[in-house]
């Protein structure tokens, strides 16, 4: 890892410190060390406001969520460094700004305000869970200050300020319950989940899409269960009761972090393979399974836009720097992860093409912005401010990574207000001139505002 | 016109292939060191797996059913370098890779050199029909069953002259029982009345799915149907006979996760019953401990890999001495100067909470960490399709009681636990007759720390270790320890084991998270009524809290 630091002496000539630090292998230490860095970084900002970009790492290096967003901070500092080899952005470099929301959902408003205000950044990339999300919202939108926001949620929102680069539910639930129903012929549903507010509209929108494709309301099994739940025991029996009717039984989980694991053991435990009720999960990824021994779920299935398998030049370019990066052989990528590299590419390109970082200028020139994504495809940033993406359904194997079994045919692009919900069917999200509107109403031609829920 | 050229030179080498067999052995995309192995592992590679597969078990070959064992369990992999299907096997980091026929060893390679023979639930679910199907002719009679078993969700795929061949020759009572309820099974199907109702009487003691399914097709079929009346009168009462006993068992299923999730909270609770109940320290670090031990059982299964099962039960002592030093110190810096200051305890112990969670995500990893669980502990006791039980609760639930009894055999019959109960009856008194009180609070704390120890242990089983497994239970702890009675050990047993129960009762009928609302609301209610507990504790004891 380089770190390069130049102050400016009053007699304006330069003084560049280089610092090389060996990687370590324990990443933790080395979090402490970059936030330390992080903060030489920021007091020497004064110096050299002209010459750098700064640019907010707004993830959780502490408390719960430290678990998924640590990788994502160490991601993002790849990807400038990357690009700071590359010769930056607009011949400028870049600079990451990296603080620690700690899991702590109005810090996490607290932490926006003062990398925009205090350290004057010019882009965020952050948030994970949709809370925090709607934490950092009008902070944002105050400020009006753009941030990329990496992870799939619920949908049912588009800001001005906000680039969605993780799946909307049209390109993860949906594709995932048509391929269940259509290539294995799963007629009986469970749709198990977390209870907070992304499992809850997923499954609201996957009810009300089942329904409308025929499935009865006795076919259809839904079950909430609180952050951490740790005891599956009786809901595992009753999926089990649920399956043995004779129809192909399959759940959908939307169930979060690390409440997966015990469910997955104990669905072991009481003798369900993937092959009598398969499970496919739209939160277990590469970097949950390297957790912990996956043989009780090898065959079970998950829905995402990008797998650690996938065979293209551009994924193993990536795999290799991360690997090299991080100093670990046995780190692993996952989708959120390729949600920062195509929304970070993204940006690096509307400001070129914008050539400058005024938020305003950027927010016009990315709309309609292509870059490669890590499938071997492209992504491109439409007008609602979500991206186009391939959709893929892999098993997984005993190794922790998915073997891939299904992919769309073409890019599916995501939409911010799902069609299948009566509250926001007839609404849609243009950024575009003349429209610039996050929920305009198709029916009733009003645009009603940001605060829409 | 090159293209078309190309293809008439290409079909033309097509029909030549077809003459000269050298030549498909030239095509085939990966050796595997025997040739008639070859064009079967090739046309796995290209993605034509079933087929393949097909091929495989139709070869007169005796290691077939090896070989497809090996494609099912991922010991069969393509080693890259070579295009060539070896056989694998781990060794530490690396692979140590065997050919496939002769089973010679031939290289050590990293696991990056190695890639996997690709295989999807289709794929499988074949593999294992077609390896159950090779196996009714085993010597060994639970190959056998396995291959009988396969056939009892699809009885039609076998003919019945065939299972009544294998009925004769076997001697073998399970797999006999199997062979029969797979001849039920196709009787009850029969259009032959007297058949379909020998089919029903024999199935009628069968409560798995498929067999209830079974006979609830006769008993629900629609008026106009060929059904004799006194057939589906058999049928009927059937199935009400087997919904009484899948309804009895469920219930016993139900007891039985309600005391399996009362021991996990037992076990949570008890380290917090000797320090909170007996020393009347609000330990928000318990939780933190408990975290602690479960890293025990993660760093001596680290140090022990290849024997898993040794080293969970190693990790018991160790766990107890490493949590109960940690206890120990805390008790030695901390808590000692804060003896009859409940609040500063609480916030103090607080602090100590987040200062080891942070230690651990610094040193270990902000990630979980992954805890195998040995052979022993997975799988299940199964009485009938509908009632079995998971051995790891089981085991936990023992434990559970096993550390309770000796933790009660503890304080009430040895000379640490009678100096125990005195300084916490009456400091003053017991010091005045001798009784070194300082040295039992640090001991009896790290009793305590230990405990939870232990009980990180147990946890470390059933649940993710990770910086944040403390908080998932130190509420819990803390309700157990109030609703028992404070100070009372057997309040702390039956206390855990009633809200185990009472959760997996509400659970299925409320959702799991109303369950737990109203568990804490009647909590509070019960509070209300009955300040101590459910085992309050009575005459001197009770003064001093």
């Amino acid at each position: 890892m380089h770190i390069h630091i130049r102050f400016i002496r009053e007699n304006g000539t330069e003084m560049h410190i280089k610092i090389e630090t060996s990687i370590t292998r324990c990443s933790a230490a080395r979090a402490v060390g970059t936030a330390l860095f992080a903060g030489a970084l920021t007091s020497t900002s004064a110096f050299a406001q002209d010459d750098t970009i700064k640019v907010g790492v707004l993830h959780s290096l502490s408390g719960t969520m430290a678990i998924s967003e640590t990788t994502l901070k160490d991601t993002m500092l790849m990807l400038i460094d990357q690009q700071n080899e590359k010769g930056g952005v607009l011949g400028k470099q870049l600079e990451a700004v990296v603080v620690d929301p700690a899991s702590d959902w109005p810090l996490f408003a607290e932490k926006a305000r003062e990398l925009i205000e205090v350290e004057g950044v010019a882009v965020t990339f952050g948030a994970w869970t949709s809370v925090s999300r709607k934490s950092v919202l009008p902070v944002l939108e105050e400020l009006n200050s753009p941030m990329f926001y990496p992870v799939q949620y619920e949908g049912e929102e588009s800001s001005k300020n906000v680039f969605y680069t993780g799946a909307a539910p049209n390109q993860q639930a949906i594709p995932a319950v048509d391929y269940l129903a259509n290539d294995i012929g799963v007629e009986r549903w469970v749709l198990a989940g977390t209870d907070y507010v992304y499992p809850r509209t997923t499954n609201r929108i996957l009810e009300a899409y089942l329904t409308s494709k025929g499935v009865a309301s006795e076919d259809i099994m839904i079950n909430y269960t609180p952050f951490g739940h740790s005891d599956w025991q009786s809901i595992v029996s009753e999926i089990q009761a649920f399956g043995s009717e004779g129809k192909k039984t399959a759940v959908v989980s939307t169930i979060n972090g690390d409440a997966n694991v015990p469910f997955y053991k104990e669905l072991g435990n009481q003798g369900i393979s993937a092959e009598d009720i398969p499970v496919v999960a739209f939160s277990v990824g590469e970097e949950e399974l390297s957790g912990f021994d996956t043989s009780p779920l090898v065959g079970h299935l998950a829905a995402w836009n990008y797998f650690m398998s996938v065979e293209s030049d551009v994924n193993d370019e990536f795999i290799d720097a991360w690997i090299d990066f991080i100093g670990d052989e046995d780190r692993v990528t996952n989708d959120p992860m390729e949600a920062h590299y195509i929304g970070f590419n993204m940006w690096v390109e509307a400001v070129e093409k914008a050539g400058t970082v005024d938020p305003d200028a950027v927010a016009d020139a990315i709309i309609g912005v292509t870059v490669p994504n890590l499938s071997g495809g492209f992504s491109t940033m439409m007008p609602n401010h979500h991206i186009t993406k391939p959709v893929l359904i892999g098993e997984i194997q005993d190794d922790g990574q998915f073997e891939i079994v299904w992919e769309t045919t073409g890019l599916v692009p995501g939409d911010a207000w799902s069609d299948y919900l009566d509250s926001s069917k007839n609404l849609i999200a243009s950024w575009r001139a003349p429209l610039s509107c996050g929920n305009y109403d198709v029916t009733s031609g009003v645009c009603s505002g940001q605060n829409l829920e | 016109m090159p293209l078309r050229l190309r293809r008439i030179f290409s079909s033309m080498l097509c029909l030549l292939c077809l003459w000269c067999p050298s030549l498909v052995l030239a095509q085939d995309s990966v050796a595997t060191g025997d040739p008639e192995l070859d064009p079967v592992f090739s046309a796995y590679v290209d993605g034509e797996r079933n087929e393949a597969l097909n091929r495989l078990a139709g070869l007169p070959r005796d290691d077939k059913r090896e070989l497809l064992t090996g494609i099912l369990e991922g010991e069969l992999m393509l080693w890259k370098a070579e295009s060539r299907v070896v056989r694998v096997k781990k060794d530490g980091r690396n692979y140590v890779i065997y050919d496939l026929a002769t089973s010679e060893e031939l290289d050590t390679v990293k696991k990056r050199r190695l890639s996997r023979l690709k295989l999807d639930n289709r794929v499988r679910s074949y593999l294992r029909d077609l390896i159950a199907s090779l196996g009714l002719q085993s010597e060994v009679a639970s190959e056998r069953l396995l291959a009988v078993r396969a056939l009892l969700s699809k009885p039609d795929s076998i003919e019945r002259e065939r299972i009544e061949q294998l009925i004769e020759a076997e001697a073998d009572t399970q797999v006999l029982n199997a062979l029969r309820a797979v001849r039920a099974r196709q009787m009850i199907a029969s259009n032959d009345p007297i058949e379909q109702r020998a089919g029903i009487d024999a199935l009628a003691e069968d409560l798995s799915p498929d067999a209830r399914r079974a006979i609830g097709e006769v008993a629900n079929a629609p008026e106009d149907s060929e059904i004799a009346p006194d057939t589906r009168e058999a049928a009927q009462l059937a199935m009400v006979i087997q919904q009484k006993a899948v309804d009895r068992f469920r219930m016993f299923e139900t007891v039985f996760f309600g005391l399996s999730l009362g021991s996990v909270l037992v076990l949570a609770a008890i380290g917090l019953a000797i320090t909170f109940g007996v020393m009347g320290v609000i330990n928000m670090a318990h939780g933190e401990l408990i975290m602690l031990g479960a890293y025990c059982a993660y760093g001596m299964q680290l140090l022990m890999p290849d024997s898993l099962a040794l080293a969970l039960l190693l990790s018991i002592p160790v766990a107890f001495i490493f949590t109960g030093a940690v206890g120990v110190l805390i008790e030695r810096t901390v808590i000692r100067f804060l003896y009859g200051r409940p609040l500063e305890t609480l916030l103090a112990t607080f602090g100590i909470s987040l200062m080891l969670q942070q230690l651990v995500r610094t040193t270990v990893s902000a990630q979980n960490v992954p805890v195998a669980n040995p052979d022993f502990m997975s799988g299940t006791i199964s009485f009938n399709p509908v009632f079995s039980l998971t051995l790891n609760r089981l085991y936990i639930l023992a434990f559970c009681l096993l550390v309770f009894f000796l933790l009660l055999l503890l304080l009430k019959r040895s000379r640490f636990g009678l100096e125990m109960r005195a300084v916490s009856q009456n400091r003053a008194m017991a010091r005045a007759m001798g009784v070194r009180s300082a040295r039992v609070d640090a001991f009896t704390f790290g009793l305590g720390a230990g405990i939870a120890g232990i009980a990180g242990v147990a946890l470390s089983q059933l649940t993710n270790v990770g910086p944040n497994l403390g908080q998932a239970y130190i509420v819990d702890s803390f309700m157990v320890v109030v609703f028992g009675g404070v100070g009372n050990l057997w309040g702390t047993l039956i206390g855990g084991m009633t809200l185990g129960v009472a959760n997996k009762l509400l659970e299925p009928w409320a959702g799991a998270i109303l369950a737990k609302v109203l568990v804490l609301v009647f909590l509070i209610l019960f509070i209300q009524r009955r300040p101590r507990g459910l085992f309050p504790q009575r005459g001197r004891a009770a003064e001093t809290h």
